[in-house]
């Protein structure tokens, strides 16, 4: 056990993986970088520095730059997957979904159930995500929401970097495709994590802080507000239990409905978009099968719907804070007691 | 290079045999779609038997090919089961993906077959991921992309050339040009050449006559091998025609009249393969008989099985989604 950055993490997931089983290579945009030049021939690691280090170790021909065209390379990825290998292919933004969408969705995610459940597909495409970064529109969305909506998918979100490299190990080992969401914001983030490999199974929550009186639903970058949030509103008398998903599909309703049975109230913090968000999904599994458990309204606190700004006081305003699940905790705390008081 | 007239008489007897069986299916699920026994949509191979046989005559089970909505003759190519095929065809939950994908989805990963494909050119990414496959596990393997004029405009199809190219992937990308993306011509769609692009990504492509089973089998081996030898990717553009409309049900107001007739006389793969067998004195003709005889009992069998099997149960709605979830 050391203290590692949730980069530190990743790479060291992909690292002992790739010594462990040959058959896992990873590719992407950069991904080395420094392919075709006379420079360094592992001059990026990655756009954000993640896989530094993996190519002078296993090589050009299990680190492999691509060209910048996402729907052959992500499409190779699932083919290679397919056929044999367990590619790890960067996406390097989500954004960037929108031009190899169909390679996931229509290809991926669907050769199992088509060919009759014949098929193995062991991928993972990591992918970047969230707001913060003053990269606007095209470079800031979250979108996790729309591959949880797709059945053959699985989508990680590590909210630290031990859930970084537990999470990873175990979508690489995973046989089904997933999507590993990092948060661009939490690449410096540092944490205790052992320094041995370890699988964190899909679709377990983990329970980061207990409360009583509400639970807070969070998902990826969002767990670390939900936790100072439950922390500072400990201090006023009101304790949280604050449930990290980890990963939205598969989901783990189970802990989600015992924690709100326990509480009576719920707020579900998620950077997405409001409707048909990991936020209106968690609301509506509670409100129908928990509803005689609530004591009050469910409350949301996500991003707006509209597109991610640049500004940084409109991306301030943007982002769910501290504050405003803070906010949203003593709404539903307070809901009734007027009524009562009058 | 390997000359298609040098193929032992076995093999002469095997490419006509697939192409048979090839025909007499796809003219089955004609039949059997018009009486409302076929669900959804088909897209039938009828004419083009030449180039999917011709190539795949090249090809074993370590190697992969990846398919188009019209797909059931590459299935037939690369050896796969015609009941299983047929049923799958029907929707039976014996069929070779359990009556889940269909006429649109049938594959075989056992015998390299990828799959059919409903998005048209989202082929090409998946066989560039097999040939990585190959290559990186030195199988000595090659993936064979299939796809149509229509799909050559597809970025997908245009980028897994570039992308073959710069990682030198064992594959070779067939063009099936029939004339038609669905009901427009495809002079007037694709701009360029299907080899002028190729060429424009490094790519070797050779045009080939898709009715001369022999040119095909000519064109396609000296690209596998090239592929197979670490000489990397390459192109084929096969001019060809269906004898069929875009879909069953298709009625093919795009055509004159007399086009369809005039194919099925005159440039019918099948028949100008028997002529040349025949007059070259290779195979004589009782043995073809034969072969035809024995395809349209192989079909029929297939037809009576799928009409008698059962179909998928409700406790078959939920498996296959993952592997474990």
């Amino acid at each position: 056990m050391s203290k590692k950055s949730y980069r530190q993490a990743l790479n060291e997931a992909m690292r002992q993986e790739m010594e462990r089983d040959p058959r896992v290579i990873i590719m992407g945009e950069d991904i080395a970088g420094g392919t075709g030049t006379d420079g360094d021939q592992d001059a990026w690691g990655g756009p954000m520095g993640v896989t530094k280090g993996l190519r002078p170790q296993f090589g050009p021909d299990r680190v492999l730059d691509t060209h910048l065209a996402e729907i052959s390379f992500v499409g190779a990825a699932a083919g290679a997957a397919a056929t044999g290998l367990r590619p790890i292919v960067e996406l390097m933004f989500v954004d960037f979904m929108g031009v190899c969408f169909d390679q996931i969705f229509n290809q991926a995610a669907k050769f199992r159930y088509m060919f009759g459940g014949k098929a193995v597909t062991p991928l993972v495409v990591r992918t970047m995500y969230g707001a913060g970064f003053r990269a606007a529109s095209q470079h800031s969305q979250c979108l996790y929401p729309m591959f949880t909506h797709i059945p053959g998918l699985k989508v990680a979100l590590p909210s630290n970097p031990y859930e970084a490299k537990g999470l990873l190990i175990q979508a690489i080992r995973d046989d089904d495709p997933v999507i590993f969401f990092e948060h661009k914001a939490l690449y410096d983030m540092e944490g205790e994590v052992p320094d041995e490999p370890y699988a964190i199974p899909f679709g377990e929550a983990n329970v980061t802080r207990e409360g009583d009186d509400v639970t807070i639903v969070a998902f990826g970058r969002m767990v670390n507000f939900a936790n100072e949030a439950a922390d500072n509103l400990a201090k006023q008398g009101i304790t949280c239990t604050v449930v990290d998903p980890r990963t939205t599909s598969p989901l783990d309703t189970e802990t989600i409905l015992e924690t709100v049975a326990e509480t009576g109230r719920l707020v579900v913090v998620d950077e997405a978009h409001p409707r048909c968000s990991m936020a209106s999904d968690v609301a509506g599994l509670v409100a129908e099968n928990a509803f005689d458990a609530l004591k009050a309204p469910i409350r949301l606190v996500t991003a707006p719907h509209a597109p991610v700004p640049f500004s940084s006081v409109l991306e301030d305003l943007y982002i769910p804070g501290v504050d405003k699940i803070e906010a949203a905790v003593h709404t539903v705390m307070q809901h009734g007691r007027k009524e009562a008081a009058e | 290079m390997a000359s298609g007239l040098q193929l032992s008489r076995q093999e002469l007897a095997a490419a006509y045999r697939r192409m048979r069986l090839i025909r007499e299916f796809e003219e089955a699920v004609h039949q059997e779609f018009a009486a409302g026994n076929i669900p959804g949509f088909v897209h039938l191979y009828a004419g083009e038997e030449g180039s999917g046989v011709g190539v795949c005559m090249h090809l074993d089970d370590r190697d992969a090919i990846a398919s188009t909505h019209r797909g059931h003759g590459h299935c037939i190519a690369k050896g796969c089961d015609i009941d299983g095929m047929m049923l799958e065809i029907f929707g039976r939950k014996d069929g070779l993906c359990g009556g889940k994908g269909g006429s649109m989805h049938i594959a075989d990963l056992s015998k390299g077959m990828l799959g059919a494909n409903g998005i048209v050119g989202a082929g090409a990414p998946l066989a560039c991921g097999a040939a990585l496959t190959a290559k990186t596990l030195g199988t000595g393997g090659v993936a064979v992309c299939f796809y149509g004029d229509g799909a050559s405009n597809q970025g997908a199809v245009l980028e897994s050339y570039n992308l073959a190219k710069i990682w030198n992937l064992p594959i070779v990308f067939v063009a099936e040009d029939n004339g038609y993306a669905e009901s427009t011509g495809s002079g007037w769609s694709v701009g360029g050449s299907q080899s002028g692009r190729a060429n424009g990504f490094g790519l070797p492509s050779k045009e080939v006559d898709g009715h001369d089973f022999f040119a095909v089998y000519e064109a396609s081996g000296e690209a596998i091998e090239r592929a197979r030898n670490g000489g990397g990717p390459s192109l084929l553009h096969v001019r060809l025609n269906r004898f069929f409309g875009h879909f069953e049900g298709d009625a093919m107001t795009y055509r004159l009249p007399e086009e369809v007739p005039n194919l099925r006389a005159n440039l019918d793969p099948i028949a100008l393969f028997r002529q040349r067998v025949v007059e070259a004195s290779l195979i004589p003709a009782d043995e073809l008989d034969a072969i035809d005889r024995e395809a349209v009992a192989a079909v029929e069998h297939s037809v009576r099985l799928a009409k008698s099997s059962a179909p998928p149960t409700a406790a078959d709605l939920m498996t296959d989604v993952y592997v474990s979830y």
